[in-house]
């Protein structure tokens, strides 16, 4: 690979111009469909099907909590029904694709640092170039369309199973009945609040795929090197989200 | 034929090559040989297209390496095969599946990449390793699957980078004896880089001293047996006294 991230370099105009190439390499691989079209299910059945039960677990807990400390607010000042529109609106717009993204920087973003690291440093991308593959075709693009794509799907599942979580809670442990948790649900529900979330869900999984490959594919210095850029990977691939979770509401709220 | 032409190549301030000037005729074993750090491998990734000088040019059959854009650059990895030092096998795929990805890339039939795999593994004795994976293998195995990958491309040149780097000796005979073999049976021009002197004289047409970023004295097998330069003397003698590796690399001593 001619155009390395020159990440540590000592020119600030030598690193902008390396990350320029970069990315320009990756926007040229998209026309490579030969090479990444055929790994991209692969791609998105690893980072998606398979994170399914991380982002459940986190998913399923979160309406429980979030039913029981939406009743502890209400109750007294607020009508009991509202805890189905926080329960919805707040897993709908915000906790379900940023926890679910938080969780998958971990998994997501680690594996694929941890994976491209290891290629790098023994030669495997080398290697791969010397087959006159692109790595950017070749291993860049069908992680970040798999991410892109399957975020979205993760989230989907994660904040219905959620909003469930959030409903039995109300119905078993708290006093209402579904008809009151579904009429909260529905108060405030606009259509947008879903494809808010979605959209959010999307650019999450473009920026952690991302930051795994990045800092996977500019490891330097062995074990040490790949430790070190996985850790990177998923510090960035949190920032990230935060950042663009500011983005999208400040855009589109 | 690849020629380096006044090639220079730095990483930070650690200046490696410093006006490597070099020819290698087809058809023949050109071997690289030097102290460790003085830059053979990084000669090596400059024929493929891996690095790209800071200054000078390499030249592979009239076409300059660094000019050349993405699919030029592919037509031109298409005629060469590349052994890497640890041969860089794909540890997630199959000793079959290593073979079959470079194969593809030629956009071969499914029934000729079978073939291919089959006496590509049979050219380097491990016939029927198609299902085993790199973990399972030895180093030297390791290193047979990298130069059946590299072979089975039926390349016009082949790159070696240290193939015999720590395999014990009888290991490293079988390589050499499957080196010479490739080159016989497919003709092809090879550039082998190692220190390890036997290889070199078993293998090699001509061997090429790299020393201080540049070429210290390039000849036949008998020419740099009965050379009477100190430099390369010590080297192919293997003594310990008079100069350090550190006096081989750019800006070093003699």
């Amino acid at each position: 690979m001619k155009h390395s991230l020159a990440l540590r370099a000592g020119s600030p105009v030598r690193a902008i111009a390396g990350v320029g190439a970069w990315f320009s390499d990756s926007f040229r691989a998209l026309s490579d469909i030969g090479t990444w079209g055929p790994l991209l299910i692969g791609q998105m059945r690893r980072l998606g099907v398979d994170s399914l039960p991380i982002a459940l677990f986190i998913a399923l807990f979160t309406g429980i909590v979030l039913a029981l400390l939406s009743s502890y607010i209400f109750t007294g000042t607020v009508p009991i029904y509202f805890v189905g529109a926080l329960v919805g609106k707040s897993i709908m717009m915000e906790l379900g694709p940023v926890l679910t993204a938080l969780a998958l920087a971990g998994r997501v973003g680690a594996n694929i640092a941890a994976e491209l690291g290891t290629m790098k440093v023994t030669e495997q991308v080398d290697a791969l170039e010397t087959l006159a593959y692109e790595p950017h075709a070749y291993l860049v693009v069908p992680r970040v369309l798999a991410g892109m794509l399957m975020f979205p799907f993760v989230t989907a599942i994660a904040v219905s199973l959620g909003v469930t979580a959030g409903w039995l809670t109300a119905i078993n442990l708290l006093d209402l009945s579904t008809l009151e948790f579904v009429k909260g649900l529905r108060i405030f529900y606009k259509f947008k609040d879903i494809w808010f979330g979605l959209v959010k869900a999307s650019s999450f999984g473009v920026a952690v795929t991302l930051m795994g490959c990045v800092m996977g594919l500019n490891t330097r210095g062995g074990a040490e090197g790949v430790g070190r850029n996985t850790t990177r990977a998923v510090v960035f691939g949190c920032a990230w989200i935060l950042v663009l979770d500011a983005f999208w509401a400040m855009v589109l709220l | 034929m690849i020629e380096f032409q006044d090639v220079h190549k730095a990483f930070g301030p650690k200046r490696v090559l410093a006006g490597l000037s070099l020819t290698i005729p087809d058809g023949q074993t050109t071997v690289l040989i030097g102290f460790s750090g003085t830059g053979k491998s990084v000669a090596l990734k400059h024929i493929v297209g891996l690095l790209v000088p800071d200054e000078g040019r390499v030249v592979v059959d009239g076409e300059v390496v660094s000019d050349l854009d993405r699919k030029g650059l592919a037509v031109l990895r298409g005629k060469i095969g590349y052994v890497f030092q640890f041969a860089a096998l794909f540890d997630s795929m199959s000793v079959g599946d290593n073979i079959r990805l470079g194969l593809r890339r030629r956009g071969l039939a499914e029934e000729a990449i079978r073939e291919r795999i089959a006496e590509s593994l049979r050219v380097v004795d491990l016939a029927g390793a198609e299902e085993r994976f790199p973990a399972e293998l030895s180093g030297g195995m390791r290193k047979r699957v990298g130069l059946a990958r590299a072979i089975a491309l039926r390349p016009k040149y082949i790159l070696y980078d240290e193939p015999t780097t720590g395999l014990d000796p009888v290991t490293s005979a079988i390589i050499d004896q499957l080196m010479v073999r490739t080159r016989q049976e497919y003709g092809v021009t090879g550039v082998v880089v190692t220190h390890d002197m036997r290889t070199a004289y078993t293998v090699g047409d001509r061997i090429a001293m790299l020393y201080q970023g540049g070429i210290r004295q390039v000849g036949t097998v008998d020419e740099i047996r009965a050379t009477t330069d100190p430099v390369v003397r010590q080297f192919i003698e293997g003594r310990p006294d008079g100069l350090s590796a550190e006096a081989a690399s750019v800006g070093g001593t003699a």
